[in-house]
């Protein structure tokens, strides 16, 4: 099966700084991989990379053969990859249904002037783009909260709703930056259920950055691990948990695990720079 | 329940219309303030437009009458130039509002870039240098004036004119706003970041705002010369363009109702105002019109509307 | 050639006079993010009240500017104080419309008859003119002066910003309103001042053109506020050196245009510039743009 996203040799370099230094990664259709790593690693900064919202030094990044480095960022959706954000960024003053409903103008189906002029064009389409949207609103629970704006939503509901739209964009590639921040165990595990719903029902491939490492551990099949812009392991979850540069980039020189494979507990805040 | 509020408002508006009309021909109603009314009307369809590139798409713009004025001197330029019946107008305003489209298409590719106050400067700018140009107009083409203004332009506006104008302003904007193409502009105001990256073309999108606000100033300026039949570029600088400003922000950023209230609120205030006040205190009329504005904004800081609209305006939304 | 170094003495001073006002520009919009449109009749009433203490208080003229400076100080904190400080929460555009306001009426009012008259005034001057001709280019003492002068008070105001707590605590609210509140700053107090400090120096900057442009009127301050305001975004807003820097360059591109392309079309030159280099740095000249993060 050849790979959906390559990545290669990919850096960036902001001034003297190098942010991601010859970045590698290749994602399988379907795969679910988990992107993790210590603050300040450079892991959203590989997600601004991918979607086109900055531009790598130097690398390539490909979706399905083609190069998608120099696209603008819409370009890079509608090829096929949609994301969340770290701090959730949602159109607060629009309704949830419109939050939604504008992921899919892309595919909207009816120009400007029949819109104005009210085609029928227009109130077929409209009508299907709201039931399309309820559809996908009600996967994640969230069809009855349709009419709210979304600033007034719940932290978790926000959250959800973000997922929603990034979905509503029809990517085949779906990156999600810390879903699970700020949620409880029951609702970790709603979502868990949702992501390998969705991954199947919409035939996605995931990358996820995660913190949380029993959310991680449980629902990704590989890890990549980044340390100061590079990858510095790679693998199943068995294996990083008892790779040693894993547990020093999170806990320091001379931590010793005894390797029993136990779950590592979640990274100290802010240990590195 | 919907469907009845669009009938009752539009035999409101029929009613209005009517009674205007027919005071305005009999001699019921003072022809100054007919004219009054017809400027309310224009002021309208400009505020509109400011509505459309701020209140919807999020651009500062500080520019506006510069549009208005090219579709002012542009539609008095065809009718002059072109004497023949009333029906000219329509062609004129039309032309009217493509320059001014025209013109903001090309401004607008470069300063759209640029972020929220800068933009505002630069469209400021604009403003000052398109005023200046109307200043040296004449020696460009000796008809349109320079800084002596241009005149002799034929009286095509009527109330007609501009109530049509008007009802179809209203219903340009609300359709567009209510659509998808509307909506990729809403979200561009809401988060540019987030709209690019779930798939809009913010660029593409910032500039339809921008144009088609520009167009209907444009169209507004067309309406408004053929109304005074005199043109004098110190109507079209940058104090101008914080009256529309005024009257968007004062009517609430985004809202349809809020400015059309507020631009008749506004012209008949300011006219009001002059009938009002004995003649002594006269002066005083521009002095308690920016007291009231200034208490507006501090009771009312989102407008006079907020974010809303009448109800016949907003679509039918599935629940 | 003189010619050339003639006019470019006429710029700069315009452009020192513009500097003082554009200071007041920068520092509120650093502090607050308004753009305080009721800047240019402050700077108005400051040419006023030097002109009523030069003419019916018979002060001598740095005793004039004094009093200008402390009226327009006093005035500069009760608009913010009524206007500005209850909209803090509400949306900047409130605020920016409330500004306006605050403009017309500052002009209006002051045009009607018991207050200051729509009519010209003819300002004092503090000495006999004098022209000196150093190589062919002609220097009056009041272009010496208005240099003096302004340069006197950038240079106490780079020292007050840099080397005071209180300049230090301007820095800081600006860097970063909350933060600044948390270490004990009053954050209130030093928004006050801050607007007391603009607004005096664009009372000196009243006085100083009323002084070489002799003839002041209500609406005196909406060209010049613009343009100073202008010359504040090209240095990079809310950067002091930089609203200097923009003062200078926008006084100088408006004396040299008019002088040697076309008078009429000088206001064009000056704001095209102002594009111009918006085009090439967004964020003005000294201004650095932030990345926002993802």
């Amino acid at each position: 099966m050849s790979a959906l996203l390559e990545i290669r040799d990919l850096t960036k370099d902001f001034g003297g700084l190098r942010a991601v230094a010859a970045f590698h990664l290749e994602l399988r259709p379907g795969e679910l991989v988990g992107l993790i790593g210590p603050n300040g690693a450079g892991k959203t900064t590989v997600f601004n990379l991918i979607t086109g919202m900055i531009s790598p030094t130097v690398g390539e990044i490909r979706l399905a053969g083609e190069n998608l480095v120099g696209y603008p960022p819409h370009r890079i959706t509608h090829r096929g990859i949609a994301r969340t954000f770290q701090n959730i960024r949602l159109f607060n003053d629009l309704s949830v249904l419109d939050n939604v409903r504008i992921a899919y103008h892309p595919y909207a189906g009816y120009r400007l002037i029949e819109g104005v002029l009210r085609l029928p064009r227009f109130h077929r389409r409209e009508r299907e783009i709201v039931e399309q949207a309820h559809e996908l609103l009600g996967i994640f629970g969230l069809s009855d909260r349709a009419p709210e704006l979304a600033r007034n939503l719940p932290y978790g509901d926000q959250r959800r709703l973000e997922i929603v739209r990034a979905l509503a964009a029809r990517p085949k590639l779906l990156l999600l930056d810390e879903p699970a921040a700020g949620m409880n165990a029951g609702e970790i595990q709603k979502l868990m259920e949702l992501i390998h719903f969705i991954r199947d029902r919409f035939k996605l491939t995931l990358l996820l950055i995660e913190h949380q490492m029993r959310f991680v551990m449980s629902i990704c099949e590989r890890l990549a691990v980044m340390d100061f812009g590079e990858i510095i392991a790679e693998g199943t979850c068995r294996e990083i948990q008892n790779d040693p540069k894993v547990i020093e980039a999170y806990l320091g020189k001379g931590v010793h695990t005894g390797g029993s494979g136990a779950t590592p507990a979640a990274p100290p805040p802010e240990g590195r720079r | 329940m919907r469907l009845r509020a669009g009938w009752i408002a539009l035999l409101c508006a029929a009613g209005l219309y009517l009674i205007v009309l027919i005071t305005g021909r009999t001699g019921l109603l003072n022809p100054y303030w007919l004219q009054i009314f017809q400027f309310a009307g224009i002021m309208t369809v400009s505020g509109l437009g400011l509505n459309v590139i701020y209140g919807y798409t999020g651009q500062f713009s500080l520019g506006h009458a510069a549009f208005y004025g090219i579709g002012a001197y542009t539609a008095a330029f065809i009718t002059k130039s072109a004497a023949t019946g009333g029906w000219m107008l329509l062609p004129a305003l039309l032309a009217g509002a493509v320059a001014a489209g025209l013109v903001a298409f090309l401004i607008g590719m470069p300063i759209l870039r640029l972020r929220s106050d800068y933009l505002g400067i630069a469209t400021l700018g604009f403003g000052i240098i398109v005023k200046v140009l109307f200043d040296n107009s004449d020696a460009v083409l000796p008809t349109l004036g320079g800084s002596r203004g241009m005149t002799g332009i034929p009286h095509f506006t009527s109330w007609t004119w501009v109530f049509l104008c008007v009802i179809g302003a209203v219903l340009l904007v609300r359709n567009f706003v209510y659509s998808s193409h509307g909506r990729a502009c809403i979200s561009v105001r809401e988060d540019e970041i987030a709209s690019e990256a779930i798939g809009i073309n913010t660029t593409q999108y910032k500039t339809l705002g921008f144009v088609l606000g520009c167009s209907l100033a444009g169209l507004a300026g067309g309406l408004y010369a053929h109304l005074y039949t005199f043109l004098h570029p110190m109507n079209f600088d940058f104090l101008k363009s914080l009256d529309v400003l005024l009257i968007v922000v004062l009517g609430g950023l985004g809202s349809i109702s809020g400015t059309v209230v507020a631009a008749c609120a506004w012209t008949l205030l300011l006219e009001g105002l002059r009938v009002v006040l004995p003649t002594e205190i006269l002066d005083w009329r521009l002095v308690i019109y920016p007291l009231l504005l200034i208490v507006v904004m501090l009771l009312r800081p989102k407008g006079l509307f907020g974010g809303n609209e009448f109800r016949f305006l907003k679509p039918e939304e599935r629940r | 050639m003189t010619i050339l170094i003639q006019q470019i003495i006429n710029g700069l001073q315009l452009g020192f006079v513009y500097a003082l006002i554009a200071l007041g520009y920068t520092m509120v919009y650093g502090i607050v993010r308004l753009i305080n449109f009721a800047h240019g009749d402050v700077f108005m009433v400051g040419a006023y009240f030097g002109f009523y203490a030069i003419t019916r208080l018979a002060l001598p003229f740095p005793l004039a500017l004094l009093v200008a400076m402390a009226g327009c100080a006093v005035l500069g904190v009760t608009i913010e104080r009524v206007a500005y400080k209850p909209l803090r929460r509400a949306p900047r555009i409130a605020a920016l419309i409330t500004a306006i306001g605050v403009s017309l009426f500052l002009e209006y009012f002051c045009s009607l008859r018991f207050v200051f008259g729509p009519d010209y005034r003819s300002f004092p001057r503090p000495f006999a003119v004098r022209n000196f001709d150093l190589g062919g280019v002609t220097v009056s003492n009041i272009q010496i002066m208005v240099f003096a002068v302004a340069i006197a008070l950038l240079v106490l105001l780079q020292l007050f910003v840099q080397k005071t707590k209180t300049g230090m605590a301007m820095r800081a609210v600006s860097f970063d309103k909350d933060t600044a509140r948390l270490m004990g700053i009053d954050v209130d107090l030093i928004i006050s001042i801050t607007f007391a400090v603009g607004s005096a120096l664009a009372a000196a900057g009243g006085v100083l053109y009323g002084i070489a442009y002799p003839q002041i009127n209500p609406f005196m301050g909406i060209m010049p506020g613009l343009k100073a305001f202008v010359a504040a975004v090209l240095g990079g807003i809310g950067i002091i050196p930089g609203a200097m820097i923009g003062a200078l360059i926008m006084g100088l591109v408006e004396v040299l245009s008019a002088a040697f392309v076309s008078s009429t079309m000088r206001d064009a030159f000056a704001f095209g510039i102002l594009i111009l280099v918006l085009l090439v740095k967004p964020a003005g000249i000294l201004g650095s743009s932030t990345q926002e993060k993802v």
